[in-house]
């Protein structure tokens, strides 16, 4: 027994110690690592780190940029999720309870194509839709009298069109989820409601809204954290007029790259990523919290 | 049919929601058709204002363009190498460890999971920053391998497999294995992963995916384009021909094609996937 507990030791040791050495140097130590720097005024090269205590984090909450691109961030998760959410909310329900068979298949796989093109050509794309001189989309409202916005010169409408472009880009993917959700709903609830006399509206409030409630929230959740991150969208669609990618809308991850690999002030862009990382706990509490509260 | 008030109405009513998620669905692929109707475009026809939806003299003079400036093909291939290397690692390092978790007590189990669960939390964002120090010690800044390096593994990948492990590997099967004679490595290597096959493919899809679609990481360690994955690729010769909407639409048609054919072919798998993998976005 004993020599087959060291075997199993040994087995044990040799599979999972080349596995743990990678995850520790590339996951564990980096995370770590991160925290410290954001205590130190750390330049990329040059003078010795400095303990600096807490002056990155204060300082950050003075810096114009940190507070517009945290402002922007914000409103382009909150927004993107909600909207994306809502819409995928409707198209699940409609697509698993109404419209189904080979046409809703077809149209479910229209919702969902954008989930399957990698976002750069995509987000090309949309860069031409928004040009304001040729662009598709002012030449529609131009036509409709609304006249032409500068979407991709002014930061306000560059933020609409980046939250424009992610929920095109996101809501196909909120679909699949929540139609998983609701097709885990046992169809007895529905045929007895239907035997009870209530219609599609009815048994969509009394019956799919309440028990999707947990999948729903779980989908705001991954969204706004996905949402949190943003960066590849904004680099390719937001230049400024310099043509500086990304610069337009500044977004918290777009800040941490210039500070961190643009001025090689480490410890500060470390200091500002762990700002972020606190909104992301808070929302993975939030997730934690209320799938567990679904369970006795 | 039409005696009955009710039913005909549910039938239109039917037919009008059909109509109504039909639009919604075009405007969906409107981008995508955008792109490809831009590219056959001859220059004049880009000024046009409105734009035609479909060019009035058909050209491939932007598809010529494109491939004669831009190593399109390299960056593919790069891309190809890259997502199927860190699909492979992935896989590899997160059956290996979800298994060892899942069936194996020995003292640390419960920490090291702990740590694997914990780091799944952090988006790759946050440390990045060190991360780069890390891979320029090692002098392998502007390398395939230093882009390579973080995708090796996946947290989540390791919770997954630890958590599909115990849903699809009884404990009967792997005591009558070792009954039978087999080592531990042959039921690990030879055993394990036929019980496990579709956790393994959608991990693969995941995985591939999140290798295929990286843009931050690729732009912060490569320097020199003959390196550059397709996404990067991509994005940098768009900005070298920010102004010709007809040379950077073919280049975006060219850089999806491949991928979308994929993707279309295998898209119950995907959905399969995104749905088990427990959607990370």
């Amino acid at each position: 027994m004993q020599t087959r507990t060291r075997h199993k030791y040994w087995f044990v040791f040799t599979v999972l110690a080349p596995v743990m050495a990678l995850f520790g140097y590339l996951r564990v130590i980096p995370t770590a690592q991160a925290f410290v720097m954001s205590f130190f005024n750390w330049q990329f090269l040059g003078s010795a780190p400095q303990f600096v205590g807490f002056e990155n984090y204060t300082s950050l909450l003075r810096d114009k940029n940190f507070q517009l691109s945290f402002f922007n961030t914000t409103i382009f998760a909150i927004v993107t999720s909600v909207i994306s959410v809502l819409l995928a909310i409707v198209l699940a329900a409609v697509l698993s309870r109404s419209v189904s068979g080979r046409i809703g298949g077809f149209i479910e796989l229209l919702y969902f194509a954008p989930v399957l093109v990698p976002m750069v050509p995509v987000t090309l794309g949309w860069r031409e839709i928004f040009n304001y001189q040729h662009g598709i989309l002012n030449a529609a409202l131009n036509l409709i009298g609304f006249g032409r916005q500068p979407w991709l010169s002014d930061p306000k409408m560059a933020l609409i069109a980046v939250i424009i472009l992610s929920v095109w880009k996101q809501v196909g993917y909120n679909m699949i989820i929540l139609i998983v959700g609701i097709r885990a709903i046992p169809s007895l609830y529905y045929e007895a409601a239907a035997v009870d006399g209530a219609g599609a509206w009815h048994q969509f409030r009394q019956i799919t809204m309440p028990l999707l409630a947990p999948v729903t929230l779980f989908v705001v959740v991954i969204t706004t954290i996905s949402s949190f991150n943003v960066f590849t969208q904004v680099y390719v669609l937001a230049s400024d007029v310099q043509g500086a990618p990304g610069k337009l809308v500044r977004v918290l991850v777009y800040d941490i790259f210039e500070n961190g690999f643009r001025f090689f002030k480490m410890g500060y862009a470390s200091a500002e990523a762990m700002y972020l990382f606190l909104v992301i706990l808070v929302l993975t509490f939030i997730q934690f919290r209320f799938l567990r509260g679904d369970q006795p | 049919m039409i005696d009955n008030p009710r039913a005909f109405a549910i039938a239109a009513g039917r037919w009008i929601l059909i109509a109504l998620l039909l639009v919604g669905g075009f405007v969906m692929i409107f981008p995508i058709f955008w792109l490809f109707s831009t590219s056959f475009r001859p220059a004049p026809e880009l000024m046009t204002i409105p734009p035609n939806l479909l060019p009035v003299h058909w050209t491939l003079a932007n598809y010529v363009t494109v491939f004669k400036q831009a190593p399109i093909i390299l960056y593919f291939r790069n891309s190809l190498v890259f997502a199927s290397v860190s699909t492979v690692s992935i896989l590899l390092t997160s059956s290996a460890a979800g298994y060892i978790f899942a069936k194996f007590s020995f003292p640390g189990n419960n920490f090291l999971f702990m740590l694997v669960l914990a780091t799944a939390i952090v988006p790759f964002e946050i440390y990045m920053v060190p991360l780069f120090l890390q891979i320029n010690a090692l002098h392998l800044v502007n390398t395939p391998m230093g882009m390579l390096a973080p995708f090796l593994v996946l947290s989540y990948g390791i919770f997954f497999m630890r958590q599909n492990t115990i849903a699809s590997v009884p404990d009967e099967l792997l005591d009558a294995a070792r009954i039978d004679g087999m080592t531990e490595y042959g039921i690990m290597l030879r055993m394990v992963p036929r019980l496990l096959l579709p956790a393994l493919n959608g991990l693969a899809i995941l995985a591939f995916i999140q290798a295929w679609t990286a843009f931050i990481w690729p732009l912060l360690v490569l320097n020199d384009q003959k390196y550059f994955p397709m996404e990067l690729g991509l994005s940098q010769f768009s900005n070298k021909f920010s102004v010709d909407f007809g040379v950077t639409s073919a280049a975006a048609v060219v850089s999806m094609l491949p991928t979308l054919i994929t993707f279309v072919l295998l898209r119950r798998q995907i959905v399969d996937g995104i749905t088990m993998t427990g959607l990370k976005g």
